[in-house]
């Protein structure tokens, strides 16, 4: 009985609050009177919904609180164990997906799309999830990829597989260069001054008219090559229509467009969990557990570190280069602190460090807003709330789960309460 | 033979001068304790050594065969590996969200590392990568044994009891191969029996070739395994002997029973005071 009256004083004190913040927004409304003149009403109704509403619902949680079931660690057990079996499905999926029966091109185009974002996620995922080094700034790395390419095309007539590893090393010259300095500070610091990278790099660009095309961006960037074939919608020889005797058709080149992403995403999958099980790699994980300790056995703290932010550039180049070609044209609108944003969030939203979690964040976080179209002006509030949902349900992302790179005899999976989460 | 050397050691903070002009050997093969009463400058004397603090004044050196290393002058990470000086912390830093056996392979960092050819070969399943991994494993699976860890080895190292850590602490530090194996506090905390488990694993890795630096508050660790104590008050060293020196020599009695100041909490006897 008094548990349930200290109920009803927890709902009555939030109702409260609710009342608090309501009022204004609710239950006061702006006018035009026939004079012209602003007018005052009140919608006590409206307010007193919204009032009743929130106490209901922190009601009727407290009321789940106290008989909910206690929390199974068996769940979270069993989603890391899933991607054994979901992550190869999943794949065999995404190779064969262009090939289904009803895929239309904007399917086909969303996966793109998904795959650029699971790719920068991946790249992120070592600097965040495996070094712990938290960085708010990693469209920059985006941008340079972008922009390499987009300026070496444009200036010098070379094309996208050319530009590639080109991309790809500068972003990662550009982690050294920002890395050198920012690595010595950490945590919030470090964030902020990332932060900061990002926005120069994209303040450069914008300002830099002469050079990128400012704000009017680059223009007329090359679509990638299969061998020298074109895919032109003209057809002709030279063509990948024309040379396979084929009517020429925009599916075609969507459908080259997420191979190619699809096979830069999984090299960056491959790489990283190949590094994971490298002394890198593990030097990479004791760093985001213990920096003390790593400088007390001998390794070089702010080398490895620069390794992390170099490697994770780099695959944020590729990805850049990739996103140039796709779109054909660059400005530096695509690469604002949101997109940072975006792919951090899929980072923790997956459960850093882990590659099959990122994928699974990607598609809810790229896919699900997409789907949400026919809900129009709800969709961004239906999804903000889902976010907010999943982090408190999963607060250390859906897969947080820690598997050890070696083992004795049976590796056993470590739980997130154990795992540092990095103090950068 | 000396191996380390610490000459004119002073460690000033602005104007706390913690280590002042403190000067002695650690002989190879030997146990050496440092001890003194809380706030002596014991653990930042250690740090100085293993190179987290670069000291104000003085000398570190070490000799490693023939050859002699002034450890003043080498970066912090560079003293486990060229000084071969490896240590552990009075609050234990261990890699807790990582496996006890992945604990002691990022001990081996640095030798696995250049298995892999910076990465590249590593990458790519080129190399000797495999034949050195076996081997830090091998070299790993030893220590787990010395340390009563073995069938923990795929367990979170933060997941072990608290005297299994500071073992664990022991055998990662023991992984760098190191000539000289400094601890802080390791007794801390140890019941009894893990107190004595830990002088036999002590003396069994002098026995194995390294000499050892402690700093130890428990002194029936220290009197029953030290083969040489130093004593530090106040930053200064008061006293340096044989275990039977230092327990007559009265400056350290005076120092630990609080000569002068009465109420020092650190004083062994002051439990004995009414």
């Amino acid at each position: 009985m008094s548990r349930l009256l200290r109920d009803v004083k927890d709902s009555g004190a939030v109702a409260f609050m609710a009342l608090l913040i309501f009022a204004p927004f609710l239950g006061l409304q702006l006018g035009d009177s026939e004079s012209g003149n602003l007018t005052l009403s009140t919608r006590p109704a409206l307010l007193a919904a919204a009032v009743g509403l929130t106490f209901a619902a922190r009601f009727l949680f407290l009321l789940w609180e106290a008989h909910r079931p206690p929390r199974i660690p068996a769940l979270s057990l069993g989603l890391a164990k899933s991607g054994k079996y979901a992550a190869p499905a999943l794949l065999v999926f995404a190779i064969v997906m262009p090939f289904l029966p009803g895929i239309k091109n904007a399917s086909i185009d969303l996966g793109v799309l998904i795959m650029t974002y699971v790719m920068l996620g991946w790249g992120l995922n070592i600097v965040v999830g495996l070094a712990g080094l938290l960085d708010l700034g990693y469209v920059a790395f985006y941008a340079v990829g972008a922009y390499s390419f987009g300026l070496l095309s444009t200036n010098f007539g070379l094309g996208f597989w050319e530009c590639l590893p080109l991309a790809g090393i500068l972003a990662a010259c550009w982690g050294v260069f920002l890395g050198f300095p920012v690595l010595r500070l950490r945590g919030d610091y470090l964030a902020i001054v990332t932060l900061a990278f990002g926005e120069i790099i994209r303040l450069v660009i914008t300002n830099w008219v002469s050079l990128t095309g400012g704000p009017n961006g680059i223009t007329d960037i090359p679509h990638p090559t299969l061998f020298g074939l074109k895919f032109s919608m003209a057809g002709g020889p030279g063509s990948f229509a024309g040379f396979f005797g084929i009517t020429p058709s925009p599916s075609q080149r969507i459908t080259y467009l997420y191979y190619i992403i699809l096979v830069l995403a999984l090299l960056t999958n491959w790489v990283t969990l190949r590094l994971r099980r490298q002394p890198l790699g593990r030097a990479w994980e004791a760093l985001r557990e213990d920096e003390t300790a790593c400088r007390s056995l001998g390794i070089n703290v702010r080398n490895t570190k620069l390794t992390a932010f170099a490697i994770g550039a780099m695959f944020g180049g590729f990805a850049g280069c990739f996103f140039a070609t796709r779109q054909a044209f660059i400005s530096p609108d695509s690469f604002t602190f949101m997109e940072s944003a975006t792919v951090l969030a899929i980072v923790v939203l997956g459960g850093a460090g882990s590659q099959f979690g990122v994928v699974l964040a990607a598609c809810v976080m790229i896919g699900v807003p997409e789907l949400l179209q026919s809900l129009q002006i709800y969709r961004m509030l239906i999804f903000g709330a889902a976010l907010v949902v999943i982090m408190i349900v999963r607060p250390r992302g859906f897969i947080s789960t820690r598997r050890p790179t070696v083992a004795l005899g049976k590796a056993k999976p470590i739980s997130a309460d154990l795992i540092a989460q990095g103090q950068g | 033979m000396t191996i380390l050397t610490v000459a004119g050691l002073t460690m000033r903070f602005g104007g706390l001068t913690a280590v002042n002009n403190v000067s002695f050997t650690a002989q190879q093969g030997e146990i050496t304790a440092i001890i003194g009463p809380n706030g002596a400058g014991k653990t930042t004397l250690f740090n100085c050594i293993t190179g987290f603090y670069k000291p104000s004044s003085g000398s570190i050196t070490v000799a490693l065969g023939s050859k002699n290393l002034r450890l003043d002058k080498l970066p912090g990470h560079a003293i486990a590996r060229k000084g071969r000086v490896a240590r552990t912390f009075q609050n234990i830093r261990l890699f807790s969200g990582m496996s006890v056996l992945e604990n002691l392979l990022v001990a081996q960092h640095n030798r696995l590392q250049a298995s892999t050819g910076f990465g590249v070969l590593g990458i790519l399943g080129l190399g000797g990568y495999r034949a050195a991994e076996r081997r830090a494993i091998e070299l790993a699976t030893h220590w787990l044994a010395q340390t009563g860890l073995l069938e923990r080895a795929d367990d979170p190292a933060g997941a072990l009891p608290y005297g299994a850590q500071r073992r664990l602490e022991i055998a990662r530090a023991m992984c760098t191969e190191p000539l000289l194996l400094c601890l802080d506090e390791p007794a801390a905390g140890l019941n009894p029996r893990e107190s004595a488990e830990l002088n036999e694993l002590l003396l069994g890795i002098r026995a194995a070739g390294t000499s050892l630096l402690l700093i130890e508050h428990d002194m029936g660790v220290v009197m029953k395994i030290s083969d040489h104590i130093v004593v530090l008050d106040h930053g200064k060293k008061i006293a340096d002997g044989t275990p039977a020196d230092i327990r007559s020599d009265t400056a350290v009695i005076a120092a630990y029973l609080g000569e002068g100041d009465e109420d020092d909490p650190d004083a062994p006897l002051a439990e004995a005071t009414p």
